[in-house]
Parts: C-alpha cells; sequence; structure tokens
C-alpha cells in the first residue's frame, strides 16, 4: 500500500508573533517553525497504517525553514521515504501549496496511484482553504476531514474511516481508495523518537530535493492580505488580585453578587 | 586422633573417599562459576582497571574491614566477626583439603599444629556468637525487607554446622577419637557440599562480592557509557550483571528507597534479584523489570550497598532501551520533546527564561556579552516556575550584596541534561550539553556557581572541559566562603528554627553537607536535624525525570509521597518550623507536600538563598505571582 | 455589485447548527450594508420543516434530494456549486464546524473562486467586501479582500451571537432544483453515539471545567470536590479528554459539547478557539491560568493569574466557609 503524507511547517506560537514592517506579514526574523499539529497525527496515522497492513510511507513536504528537522524526523519515525519540494515560493498559501503537491504527485508515476493521502485537517495559517479538500480537488479523489480513526480493505480498496461530528458523536465512513483524509487525531498519540535516532537518519539517510513543477493552473493569489493585526480583546477579564484565600474570598463575593451562592 | 585420611572407611581409603568428595564439589561449583564467568565474557566489556591503590584501599576497608556493613553496628559487627572466621575456617579447610588429598606431603593437618587449631577455636567459638546474633535478628526481629528465604536458613545451619563440627572434633580429639574422626568428616563433607552449593545460592556473593567492591564504580554517579540501552543478557555490561551476582539480598536497598517505601513497584533488590536470574538463565532472555520509571536516581540503594551493587547503571540502561523504542510515558514524552525544542521542560519560549530577573532592582550581567567572575547557570526550574522566581530573585541579590562579580546566560541557557540522561534521552542530552558547550567556550568566566544540584552534579562530572575546564560551585559551598571571608553583613538573625534537608545531588553524589550547615550557623538560625540526614536524607522524588512524569497512584498500600514522609519527618521535629532547602525541586515538591498533608501552617518551606536573605535585608514586602 | 448574500444553513441530524445563526446575523448586516437579499440555503433530504427557524433571512432556497441525506462535503460542495452559477450570489458565507468542514473549500475550488477561512467579521468595504480572519490560534488577525465573485466566506464561531441570527418571522421557501453527482465514493455508513455518561453537562446550572493545568488525573478530585460545593459538575478541554482522564461526555468544544452554564469555572484552560466555541455563551465565566495573557482571559468576565492547584482547594474552602456560615445565619 502506497501512503503519502502531506506536511507542512507552520509558525510556532509558543513565540510571540510579531508583525513585520508593511503590516501585512508576520516577522519572520522572530519566528520560529514547527511542524502543524495535526500533521504530525496525520504522519503518526500513516505509520501505524504501515505496521497494520505493510507497504511505504512517502512524506511530501515544501522548502521551509526547519523542514529537514521534520523530514528526518519522520525518517526516523519508520517512514521510507522523504521528499522536499524546493522553490515553491516565499510563504505559498494553502491553495499555492496544495497545487503544488498536486501537482508534484500527478508528474510521479508510482505515486500518481498513492491509495491513501493523509494530511491535517487543518493548520493554523489556513487563510485560503483547507489543505486536503484542495489536494483531493486538483486530483479528483475523494475526501473526507477531521478523521481519527482509518482501517483499510487493501485488495478491496476501501478505507473505513471514523470522523469526528460536534457532541461526542462519531461517523463511520467508507470512503473507496485512492483518497485523501484529513486527519484530526491519530489512534494513538505521535509517537516519541529519540534524538539519537533523528540524529542518525540525518547521518544516514536522504531527503530527495526536488524542484517545484511549473503549474498551470498558477495565478495571483486570490485572497489578498490588506493587513495583520494583534488582535485587541474587545473585553478582557476583570482580574482578581492576591493570594489564593484572598482570591477565593473575592470570588465568594461575587457568586453570592449572582445569587449562585 | 589417627589420620582421617589414611583410615578405610567400607573397605576404601580416607583420601580416595575425599578425592571422590572434592572432585564432585569442585566439578559442580566448577562448571557453574564457568558458565557465570562465560555470560559475564559474553556481557559488553567495561574498563575497571584504572586507579588501583584507590580500589585496595577501598578492597582494605571494605571487604577486610567491612565498613559499610558496620553503619548498622550489631549485625555489622557480628558479620565482621562471621567474615574473619570465615577466612580462619576457609584457611584451615585448605590446608586439610591439601593434606587429606596428598598424605604424602610432610605437612601435618591444620588442626594439628597449636597455633592453628587456637586460632579455628577462638574463631569457632566467637564466630557461633555472632552466628546466633544473626541468627535472632533474622528470625526475631528481621528489618523489614531482609529476604527471608529457605536459601538463607540453609547457609545459617551450613555455616553452623562447619563451626560446631570443628569444635566438637576439637573437644573429642583427646577423649573420642571416634567422634573426633567423623566430625573431621562431617567438617570436610560440609564444606565441600558448601562449596557445591555456593553458586546456587544468594551466598555465591561470598565469592563474588570481594571483587565486585574491588571493581566497583570510583567516580560518583552511577552513570553508565553511553550506550543504546540494553534488555537482553549480552547487551548489559559484565559489571551490571555482576551486581546480580553479588547481591546477598540485605534489603538495605530496600529500606533506603523512597519510590519502593512510597508503595511504587519499584524494588531495587528484586531488581538485582531478576539481574542474578538473568546471568542463570541457561539461555539469553530479556529483562523487564517493573517499575523502573519510578527510580528517582536519589542513590540511596548506592551508598548503602555494603557489596557496592551498581543499581542505578541497570536502571538507566533499561531506561535507555525504552526511550528508544518510544515505550515513555505521555508526560515525559512532552517535556523530553519541549526540552528538545525550546531547552526547557516547561514548553516555553527561551526568550522567556530570564524574565524572572524583572522583579529586581538591578541589572545582571549577561556573561555572554561581558567577563564575569562567576557564571550563575540557574537551571529550568528556578527559571521557569512561577513559584520559584522569588528565591530565583533573593539568591540575585545575596550574590548582588555580597558584591560577586556574577553574570547569566539569559536564553543562551539549555537544560543542564541531568535529569535527560537519568530519563534515559542519551541523545537529547548531548544535544543539550553540546549547546551548553558552546555557549560556554565563548563566555569568559572563571568559575560556575549554581544553584541546582542536579545541574552542578552534570557541569561538574558529566560535561566535557571547556575553556581548560573550570570549578563549579554550588550555590551553598561559595556562601559558606563568602561568609567566612566576611562578603555580607548580616544585620538580623532570621526568624524561626529549621532543619535542613540534603539534596540527593548536592549530599549523597557529593558530599556537600558542611557547608549548608555552617551557613544557616553563620546566620544564626536555631537548627535541628532530622533523623534521616546527610547521606540517610530522604529524597523529595522530584529526580530522574520523575518530576516530568505522571504521579501514578501506588502499587500496593496506601500513598505516601517521598516529599510527604519527608515533611512529615521535618514537622515531627518540635521547635523546628522552617524546613530549609538548597534544591529548587525540593521547593516546589516539599511546597506542594505541605498542602497535601495539610502541614502547611505547621512548617514553612525556603530556600538556603532566601533565608540568607532575610539576615541581610530588612524584611521586604512579598508581591503575590 | 449584484448578487445577494447567501448563508449556507447547516442542518444535522435534524437540526441547524448554532453558527448558522451567527452567519445569519452577520450575513444580515452585510446584505443591509450592500442592500441586497439575504438568503439561506438549506439542502437535505425532508428538510423544509427547518425552514422556518431561518427566518433572518429573506428567503430560503431549499434544495430537496435523497443523496443529500447525509452531508457529504463533495455531494453538497458539487450541488452548492450548480446552484452558485445559477445564481450568482456576491458573497456564500458557510459556518465551519465539524459538520460540513472542507465543503467550502471543494465548492471555492470547484468555480475558481476565493475561499476565506476563519472569518469572524465580513464587512463591506470600499474595495468590495472585507473579512476579518482570525489566524495562529487566534493571536493574529489578518484583514482580507477576495479578489473573485462570490468568495466563500467560512465563518468562525464567535463572529455574532447566535441570538441575533434567530426570528421569529417566516421566511419565503423557494424550493429548488438540485443536481447532484452520481458520486458514491464517500458513504456514510452509521453515526456512533458517545457513551451516555452520568451527567448530562448541557444540562448542568454550574460547571467547573478542566483543562492541562489540572496536570493529573489525581488532581481531578480536587475539581469534583468544587463543582460538588456548587452543586454543579466537571467538564474538560480536548487534552484532558483525550488522555483518558475523563469520558468523551465530558467535553466541551468543537468536537464536543455546546455549554451554556450559569456559571463556567475554567481551569488551567489556555482558551484555544475550539475550546471557547463551546462554552463562550455561558452567563458567568472565571477563569484560572497560571499564564496572564492566556487567551481564556479574553473570554472570562473574572480572571485569576495562578496555580490552579493552589486556587482550587482555595475556593472550595471558602465557598464551604461561606455556606457553612449562612447556614447559622
Amino acid at each position: 500500500m502506497n501512503i503519502l503524507v502531506l506536511l507542512r511547517m507552520v509558525p510556532d506560537v509558543v513565540e510571540e508573533l510579531e508583525i513585520a514592517p508593511g503590516g501585512k506579514a508576520l516577522d519572520a526574523d522572530l519566528l520560529r517553525m514547527m511542524l502543524s499539529e495535526s500533521d504530525g497525527h496525520a504522519l503518526e496515522e500513516a505509520l501505524l497504517l504501515k505496521e497494520r497492513y505493510g507497504g511505504v510511507v512517502t512524506v511530501l513536504a515544501l522548502d521551509a525553514p526547519e523542514v529537514d528537522d521534520a523530514l528526518f524526523t519522520a525518517l526516523a519515525k519508520g517512514a521510507d521515504r522523504a521528499v522536499k519540494i524546493s522553490d515553491a515560493g516565499e510563504n505559498p498559501t494553502t491553495l499555492e501549496a496544495a497545487y503544488t503537491f498536486a501537482g508534484w504527485i500527478a508528474g510521479q508515476p508510482d505515486l500518481a496511484y498513492a491509495d491513501v493521502i493523509l494530511t491535517g485537517v487543518q493548520a493554523i495559517d489556513d487563510l485560503d482553504g483547507l489543505l486536503a479538500p484542495l489536494v483531493a480537488h486538483q486530483m479528483r479523489l475523494p475526501y473526507l476531514g477531521i478523521v481519527t480513526r482509518l482501517a483499510v480493505d487493501v485488495p478491496g480498496r476501501v478505507a473505513t474511516a471514523i470522523k469526528e461530528y460536534p457532541g461526542g458523536v462519531r461517523g463511520e465512513f467508507d470512503v473507496d481508495l485512492p483518497a485523501v483524509f484529513g486527519i484530526q487525531a491519530a489512534e494513538k498519540p505521535p509517537r516519541y523518537v529519540p534524538v539519537a535516532k533523528v540524529r542518525a537518519a540525518m547521518k544516514s539517510r536522504q531527503i530527495e530535493s526536488v524542484p517545484a513543477p511549473t503549474l498551470a493552473e498558477a495565478g495571483p493569489s486570490l485572497v489578498n492580505v490588506v493587513a495583520m493585526e494583534k488582535p485587541q480583546p474587545a473585553e478582557w477579564a476583570a482580574m482578581l488580585e492576591g493570594s489564593p484565600e484572598q482570591v477565593s474570598g473575592k470570588v465568594c463575593e461575587i457568586l453570592a453578587g449572582t445569587g449562585l451562592l | 586422633m589417627p589420620d582421617p585420611a589414611a583410615s578405610v572407611y567400607l573397605g576404601v581409603l580416607g583420601y580416595a573417599w575425599l578425592w571422590a568428595m572434592a572432585m564432585v564439589s569442585f566439578y559442580l561449583f566448577g562448571t557453574r562459576v564457568w558458565r557465570y564467568a562465560g555470560v559475564l565474557r559474553g556481557a559488553r566489556p567495561e574498563k575497571r582497571w584504572d586507579r588501583l591503590p584507590e580500589r585496595f584501599r577501598r578492597f582494605a576497608a571494605q571487604v577486610l574491614g567491612q565498613q559499610r556493613l558496620r553503619e548498622e553496628p550489631l549485625i555489622g559487627l557480628a558479620h565482621l566477626v562471621i567474615f574473619w572466621a570465615f577466612v580462619v575456617y576457609a584457611a584451615g579447610f585448605f590446608w586439610n583439603l591439601v593434606r587429606g588429598l596428598l598424605p604424602f606431603l610432610p605437612v601435618p593437618y591444620a588442626d594439628d599444629v597449636r597455633w592453628m587449631a587456637l586460632a579455628l577455636a577462638g574463631a569457632g567459638f566467637i564466630g557461633l556468637a555472632a552466628l546466633a546474633v544473626a541468627a535472632v535478628r533474622r528470625y526475631a526481629f528481621p528489618p523489614p525487607r531482609l529476604e527471608q528465604s529457605p536459601d538463607a536458613a540453609v547457609i545459617l545451619a551450613l555455616i553452623g554446622i562447619v563451626l560446631v563440627s570443628w569444635l566438637t572434633g576439637w573437644f573429642a580429639r583427646p577423649r573420642l577419637p571416634a567422634l573426633a574422626i567423623a566430625m573431621w568428616w562431617l567438617h570436610m563433607a560440609t564444606v565441600l557440599g558448601f562449596l557445591a552449593y555456593l553458586p546456587y545460592s544468594k551466598h555465591l556473593h561470598l565469592l563474588a562480592s570481594p571483587f565486585g567492591v574491588f571493581f566497583s564504580a570510583l567516580q560518583p554517579g552511577g552513570m553508565p557509557a553511553p550506550s543504546e540501552g540494553a534488555s537482553r543478557r549480552q547487551e548489559f555490561t559484565w559489571r551490571q550483571l555482576f551486581s546480580g551476582l553479588a547481591c546477598a539480598e540485605c534489603g538495605r536497598c530496600d529500606r533506603a528507597c523512597p519510590a519502593f517505601q512510597s508503595g511504587a513497584s519499584l524494588s531495587p533488590k528484586m531488581l538485582m534479584h531478576q539481574v542474578k536470574e538473568l546471568v542463570r538463565a541457561p539461555s539469553d532472555g530479556a529483562f523487564q523489570p517493573e517499575g523502573i520509571w519510578a527510580c528517582t536516581t536519589c542513590y540511596a540503594c548506592m551508598s548503602r550497598c555494603p557489596v557496592f551493587n551498581e543499581h542505578l547503571p541497570l536502571v538507566i540502561e533499561l531506561r535507555r532501551r525504552l526511550v528508544s523504542q518510544g515505550e515513555i510515558d505521555a508526560r515525559l514524552q512532552e517535556a523530553l520533546t519541549n526540552l528538545g525544542r525550546y531547552g526547557n521542560s516547561f514548553g516555553q519560549s527561551p526568550r522567556n527564561r530570564a524574565k524572572w530577573t524583572q522583579g529586581l532592582d538591578f541589572h545582571i550581567k549577561d556573561a555572554r556579552k561581558e567577563p564575569v567572575e562567576f557564571l550563575w547557570f540557574v537551571g529550568d526550574y528556578a527559571s521557569y516556575d512561577p513559584r520559584l522566581a522569588d528565591a530565583t530573585r533573593a539568591a540575585a541579590r545575596v550574590f548582588q550584596a555580597a558584591g560577586l562579580d556574577f553574570g547569566i546566560l539569559y536564553d543562551g541557557e539549555q537544560n543542564a541534561g541531568n535529569d535527560v540522561r537519568r530519563a534515559g534521552e542519551e541523545g537529547l542530552f548531548e544535544v543539550l550539553a553540546e549547546k551548553n558547550r558552546k555557549t560556554l567556550a565563548k563566555a569568559k568566566f572563571s568559575a560556575i556557581v549554581t544553584t541546582d544540584p542536579h545541574s552542578y552534579h552534570v557541569l561538574k562530572h558529566e560535561y566535557p572541559a571547556v575553556n581548560g575546564g573550570f570549578r563549579v560551585w554550588h550555590a551553598a559551598e561559595l556562601l559558606d566562603t563568602l561568609l567566612r571571608d566576611g562578603k555580607l553583613s548580616l544585620q538580623q538573625t532570621p526568624p524561626g528554627t529549621a532543619t535542613y534537608h540534603d539534596p540527593c545531588y548536592l549530599g549523597r553524589y557529593n558530599g556537600v553537607y558542611a557547608q549548608p550547615r555552617r551557613i544557616l550557623g553563620e546566620l544564626g538560625v536555631g537548627f535541628q536535624e532530622m533523623p534521616r540526614n546527610r547521606e540517610h536524607a530522604w529524597c523529595c522524588g522530584a529526580g530522574g525525570g520523575k518530576i516530568w512524569m505522571e504521579d501514578l497512584p501506588p502499587a500496593s498500600g496506601p500513598r505516601e509521597r517521598p516529599a510527604e514522609s519527608r515533611l512529615r519527618e521535618a514537622a515531627s521535629l518540635a521547635g523546628v518550623d522552617t524546613l530549609v532547602v538548597a534544591c529548587p525541586k525540593d521547593l516546589v515538591m516539599f511546597q506542594d507536600a505541605a498542602k497535601t498533608t495539610g502541614l502547611a501552617d505547621r512548617i514553612a518551606v525556603k530556600d538556603l538563598m532566601e533565608v540568607t536573605e532575610q539576615a541581610i535585608a530588612p524584611a521586604r514586602e512579598k508581591t503575590h505571582a | 455589485m449584484s448578487g445577494n448574500v447567501w448563508v449556507f444553513a447547516e442542518q444535522w441530524r435534524g437540526r441547524i447548527s448554532e453558527i448558522t445563526y451567527e452567519a445569519l446575523a452577520l450575513g444580515k448586516e452585510l446584505a443591509g450594508a450592500l442592500q441586497v437579499p439575504l438568503e439561506a440555503i438549506l439542502l437535505g433530504h425532508n428538510v423544509l420543516p427547518l425552514a422556518g427557524t431561518l427566518g433572518k433571512a429573506d428567503t430560503v432556497l431549499a434544495g430537496e434530494h435523497p443523496a443529500l441525506a447525509e452531508l457529504v462535503p463533495g455531494l453538497y460542495a458539487e450541488a452548492l456549486a450548480a446552484l452558485v452559477e445559477e445564481r450568482a450570489p456576491c458573497a456564500v458565507l458557510i459556518p465551519l464546524t465539524n459538520i460540513s468542514l472542507g465543503m467550502g473549500t471543494l465548492l471555492a475550488a470547484r468555480l475558481h473562486l476565493p475561499s476565506v477561512n476563519f472569518c469572524q467579521d465580513v464587512r463591506a468595504a470600499a474595495a468590495g467586501i472585507e473579512a476579518r480572519c482570525v489566524l495562529y490560534g487566534g493571536k493574529i488577525e489578518s484583514r482580507v479582500t477576495a479578489a473573485g465573485t462570490p468568495a466563500i466566506f467560512g465563518i468562525w464561531s464567535g463572529a455574532r451571537s447566535p441570538e441575533a441570527g434567530r426570528s421569529d418571522r417566516a421566511p419565503s421557501v423557494e424550493e429548488v432544483r438540485v443536481t447532484v453527482p452520481d458520486d458514491t465514493r464517500v458513504r456514510l455508513k452509521r453515526y456512533i453515539e458517545p457513551e451516555a455518561g452520568d451527567v448530562d453537562i448541557t444540562r448542568q446550572e454550574v460547571l467547573v471545567a478542566v483543562g492541562r493545568g489540572i496536570q493529573s488525573p489525581e488532581n481531578l478530585a480536587l475539581a469534583e470536590d468544587l463543582a460538588r460545593s456548587l452543586g454543579g459538575a466537571v467538564c474538560a478541554s480536548r487534552p484532558v479528554i483525550d488522555q483518558g482522564w475523563l469520558p468523551l461526555s465530558r467535553q466541551v468544544g468543537k468536537s464536543g459539547l455546546t455549554v451554556k452554564p450559569k456559571l463556567y469555572v475554567a481551569l488551567g484552560i489556555s482558551g484555544a478557539p475550539e475550546h471557547v466555541e463551546g462554552m463562550r455563551d455561558s452567563s458567568l465565566i472565571v477563569a484560572v491560568n497560571s499564564d496572564p495573557r492566556a487567551p481564556i482571559f479574553g473570554v472570562a468576565h473574572y480572571g485569576i493569574v495562578g496555580d490552579v492547584l493552589e486556587v482550587l482547594p482555595a475556593l472550595t474552602a471558602a465557598i464551604e466557609a461561606r455556606k457553612e456560615a449562612h447556614s447559622h445565619a
């Protein structure tokens, strides 16, 4: 079974985000990038599928700061092949990324038939769309998002997917393969891979660096950023100061005032 | 008494019998020991031939002098006596055996040589008395965790028979020669039997432990050389496996273990037992002990073990293997991932590392940019945990008041890696150590001072040399010197009566006991020792990465976390109202314990630097975080 | 600009989703500013009865088709695409929930139209329609314009209050013909209900919510104590549920339940949008977090910066003391 995982790097929001001069983008100097959280789950789900059904896991990413680290980590975790697409433009939007990914996949004879394409359900910078449905649309494949579990009938070319609904309800779907899935969470939390294994992967494994495909459908972005700001919340909580005992007393007063106590 | 070997029994000459018995005994003994030796040879190598004079000195003190055993005075003395009695009897036995096997030698039996016989008699009587003490202790007043196996009973019996048979024979010689001969044979047969039995019993420690002590680890720390971890027999080093053979199952390690005593499924003694089983196993096996994540690496087991067994390296090797397989709990995984990404276990931006300095009214030098005399390595917890900011600032103010030329690394500091190593993530340790090493190499300083014993230990002992080597101080060592040099002017005596908790990585690992006590003395603080002090200090339970792990309920029995037990111990001292600590993790662990035990009103937990600050400054209005 | 403002009425299992009403409120404002009608698009099978709840819209375009019985994003996107091409609205507002996630993107891709995600506001501006989008987990806002009409705006929870999108008015209902491609590659087989918990948190007047700040399952007992003192129940954000410390029936948020208690005490919850979505309409929100800049304080009425494990028992003690004192009065 051929499993393809699409990985994207997003800004690490643990760091303070600052707006660049010009006010339309983030200040890249202060930015640290990390693998999008649900992409990490997508990778884990892919590795679990490989363990269960056998096959080859390929991870695909656009060139970005710190992407090598993510790719080597994926290899150390058990991915078979890591491919990095360079010259895909600086800070591609989700739509541009989708075109690039789909374009490259379509040009690969062995991957054109990737049975299962996984990526995270969404990323924190998905301004102009979600990656999974965009890639599915480009490749004319079926799509299902917010998936938390996958089982595959390999010969029958059908996957059973569990999708999350509100209120804790789950839906069980049958999806004809090949298909694209937006993974919300893997069945198990993403595995830990020791630093030694990642370093060993850096020495002994290769990341294939490939040029971006020329895109027939490239064009100016459909969504234009007018301005980027840090939100000023309309309201901020009234902060209660003091020792735990003191604030507790104040809370009691408040509750008494509203008749809850 | 006629020559036993020359007499005839059942138509066969005595020495033929002796030869037969000796060959069977030596065969059984030899093949078993050879098997063990083969297992050890097949294990990973480990160099333990260095620093020979020190090794001989340790051998003399610990094997000949039984020093560690004598920490428990009564049984220590008894065991010393039994040991030496055994030495005398072993000498006598081999003398007799050689003479019996080779009757043409123009040598009398040992028993026929006056001084030897007197020695044997004297040793026999005192030995029996000591044996009686040991037996009464084992059966009437056994200390907890003493392994009550049939094996132990057999050994007591055999030793008793060995001594009694010789003494009876000695008495019988002038009057009842037949009895004397019978006792002679009983004695020889028992010793030969004991010899054959030895490699199958825990009494193998008799043979193994002198070697174990000789080849014991000379540097503090219990840290095995870098490896990928171990779970199969041949993946451990010979010295790690050897501990199983040298273990006498006395239970001192279990009694000292805070994890075990708080109900975790970790038993250092069982760990040793399982290693022994691993060595004895007919074919290669894998090792799956329970509870190795419960170990806080407090070093109590290794510091109590009379045969210098090495529990910690086993735990760490096992952890390394589990880490390499990704089999770690979710919270530890999160901490390690954060450490790899942000250089701290809190998952906070490196840029926030020095935020605690904002509460100070002076600027601390940036040791990356200007030369300083003392580079203060602050540590993760002291930097990031909001509950510790006050204590960290107190230390800064004390340094400032003492006129110390110091600086910090600001966001250049990474976790020193002590607990990362002990959690088994060797690769991550290397990354952190490398980053720190690079930062230190570019800085200009004369010495490092740290308020964190974990950082202290790893920087002092496990970091590659930087800038030609530098001295690492713990703040208590430095403060002790500063006080004695009169660098701090003391304004008032801090209130209250205190007791002091020796941090594991400062005390047991590095022997720093006197300085904090001297400091409290200089400050004029009223002081009382807790019963478990210095080497016997009771770990707070945070070390070895445990503070990053899930707090699991005990495997059995009611829960009392190590920190709670320790806090109760402090509170049990009438008149003591303050528990003074010298480690940031101790501070949070004991403050939490004060809440969960409900003793927060009875006893306050303070850092040594906070107490010192009280002595040098007028009372400050504390702001709440 | 010609063309109407459309709001996709998201229905699932016989109910219209709450965010649909937020989108209707937003759509009404936009339509008013552009001086065009507001139309609600209701697709499905046997969903006509739901049209009456969409009175905020001038007209409900109802598309009935058996193939639309379950919301499969691809099928719905195709049906919507046909309608959009036919009727040329000027903007399409689609609620972003688990139910239809992905549909908006597919619709936009299908018609080569701009898709704008995470919108909390959509306004008429000089250059056309401008949206305000929250990105990076709520830490950054982008104001954007779209190059193409209609743009497909994905409306993120919190844009407006659902109340503003409800109306007693009966809208006019127009039944429209929908074409659905014969594509059965994605098939819903069944729903899996969560195990009925002992407690229905949506019916509680007081909820004590725990997040990662609770640190370990054993500290849940402290939260239970507080809940008991206040006569309420314990609920949790996603990380606590994922760890298995509480059952699914206690999850509040996008993938969990939406609650509106009189009192919501948020302990050690950072305030990620996915969680806030599920509790923002609580009457009184008190939050405790060690990070003074945690987003939860932007939603809470009262905030306490501190260690949850210190404040929590103190709160319980204070409440018990007060109850004790008043029971003797």
